[in-house]
């Protein structure tokens, strides 16, 4: 695998273009595209670990940098933001390019960014297994990473706005609205939630306190799920799925609304994280209020997405990345129902707290977040790497499948788990006294982590074959940075 | 819980924001045409074509 790609002469080609325009960047594409492979499958590995540890806790010979506590924030930061963010940054910064026609903004910037990340990644793989953390889910790690954090992002949102700003195109395409809402609000969420007291190098203490944290943690934690998993996500399925298709989103006005409500409405979804707590009893009914309202958007923008295919529905048998594209979205409208049901306060009252929120969680982050961007990167890497297709398209169609059944037996096993605990948690003796002991739900909820197992391991099943596939398609050719297209004067 | 103190106005803040962004869009034109976009982006060509051997002899050539 070349990560860096030879350092092409991006003169040669420019020379050669008969406009002159030079070239785009793909150097940065390729190394994200690339590493979003790489941190997918160290991620879930992690993933599959700890799945194992349900099973057998002595797993790991007791070794504490190993322990389930130690390695679930290492997977869950992964997977967000290694995996995920490695395939947000190729993805919008070809997106930005290809439809603003026009190069970065900044070549120097745009790979301080790349291996700013890169270096954040590293810190955060050997920092939380020493134990080193915030306690913050989703942003446990230490201050220093956090300050190095906002100076990547920073970066970032100079090269994606920079390259905005300098477009030759006059339209600003849906995708770049949904890429460019998910940099600003995660800039704004970093700072808020980050905010800390350090005390030494590698320990602060969060500048909130008690139910206080509690409320910024979790309006920080639904919004990161809102727009670092969900409007970023949402900018890859507008170019992706139309491109792939061939044909254009089935209603551009749509996806504009799509865009504009989901961002007006997000913001104060994250109190459901917090039913029945110490929050004020109306910041739990307005968290659950919005949460409900968010349903008419996400599934607007998933029809939208589908029904881009109305009329080809032929192309979903032969393409498997179509196929990777239109059941992430399935996925996506599976989830965004499922939440706003679950952050109802009465279902609630049984889903909090068991296995039927990590199965909720897995079906938004398998299914849509992992499944949207596999389907991106087997578009961009041949297009990277100066090639039509993937080395092997029939490998591509086994991953798709065996991470569709993996996704499918992960699911359901957490369903069933989950809405057995909850049962079993609230039974109640006619005397008053509880029907189960806890130990009796873990008992009861044994085979179906067996499942998950099984489940989590076929999808990292799937993410091996795309290494395999990758290589295959890198090996013995050259990395190509496309030249940029003159514009034609009629679309001016 | 002092802290929404903090939490709705910033919320109230952005969202002002992102009504003065989209009334700046809208007044700048970018939703005029609602229709030609989408096809717009399926002209930009990104296929690559596989043309090694030439570009190898445009990078020997100099």
């Amino acid at each position: 695998m070349r990560v860096r790609g030879p350092r092409r002469a991006d003169n040669e080609g420019n020379r050669n273009n008969m406009a002159n325009n030079g070239t785009y960047n793909y150097t940065v594409v390729r190394q994200f595209a690339v590493m979003t492979v790489i941190w997918g499958i160290v991620g879930m590995l992690v993933g599959v670990i700890i799945a194992a540890q349900f099973i057998w806790p002595d797993l790991t010979y007791g070794v504490p940098w190993l322990s389930f506590g130690r390695l679930r924030p290492l997977h869950t930061n992964a997977v967000i933001f290694a995996f995920g963010g490695s395939a947000l940054f190729a993805t919008s910064y070809y997106v930005v390019q290809r439809t603003c026609n026009v190069r970065l903004f900044s070549d120097g910037l745009a790979a301080f960014t790349f291996w700013g990340w890169q270096l954040v990644i590293v810190l955060a793989a050997i920092t939380l297994p020493l134990g080193i953390t915030t306690s913050k889910e989703y942003a446990e790690l230490e201050w220093p990473i956090d300050v190095l954090i906002t100076l990547v992002w920073v970066a970032y949102a100079v090269v994606f706005f920079g390259t905005l700003w300098k477009r030759k195109t006059s339209h600003i395409y849906v995708a770049n609205w949904f890429f460019g809402g998910f940099i600003l609000t995660v800039a704004i969420l970093h700072l808020v939630n980050s905010a800390a007291v350090p005390v030494t190098f590698w320990k602060s203490y969060s500048a909130y306190a008690g139910a206080q944290d509690a409320m910024v943690q979790w309006w920080y934690g639904h919004n990161a799920v809102g727009f670092f998993l969900t409007a970023g996500f949402l900018g890859m399925m507008y170019y992706f799925v139309p491109k792939q298709a061939g044909r254009p989103i089935y209603s551009y006005r749509l996806s504009v609304v799509h865009f504009w409500a989901l961002i007006f409405t997000y913001m104060w979804a994250g109190p459901h994280h917090l039913h029945y707590t110490a929050l004020p009893d109306w910041t739990q009914s307005l968290g659950m209020i919005f949460s409900l309202i968010l349903l008419a958007p996400s599934w607007g923008g998933m029809i939208n997405g589908i029904m881009t295919l109305s009329g080809a529905w032929y192309k979903l048998r032969e393409d498997p990345i179509l196929k990777f594209l239109i059941v992430s979205l399935s996925f996506y409208g599976m989830s965004t129902f499922e939440g706003p049901m679950m952050s109802i306060k009465t279902v609630n009252a049984l889903s909090h707290y068991t296995d039927w929120t990590i199965g909720h969680v897995h079906s938004g982050a398998l299914g849509w977040v992992g499944m949207i961007s596999i389907g991106s990167i087997y578009y961009l890497l041949p297009r990277l790497f100066g090639q039509t297709q993937m080395a092997s398209m029939r490998l591509v169609t086994l991953h798709f499948w065996v991470a569709t059944i993996g996704i499918v037996l992960y699911i359901a096993a957490m369903w069933i788990a989950g809405v057995t605990q909850g049962l079993m948690w609230r039974a109640v003796n006619p005397d008053g006294t509880l029907t189960y002991t806890f130990v009796e739900s873990t008992k009861a909820s044994m085979p179906f982590y067996y499942i998950r197992l099984l489940g989590g391991t076929l999808y990292l099943t799937g993410m091996l074959l795309m290494l395999v596939n990758m290589i295959k398609t890198i090996a013995g050719h050259k990395a190509v940075d496309a030249p940029i297209p003159a514009i034609t004067p009629a679309h001016a | 819980m002092d802290i929404l103190y903090l939490l709705v106005p910033l919320s109230v803040v952005i969202v002002f924001l992102i009504g003065v962004v989209f009334w700046m869009a809208l007044r700048s034109g970018q939703f005029d045409d609602l229709e030609g976009p989408g096809f717009k982006v399926l002209l930009d060509d990104d296929m690559a074509r596989p043309e090694l051997p030439k570009s190898d002899a445009n990078k020997a050539e100099p």
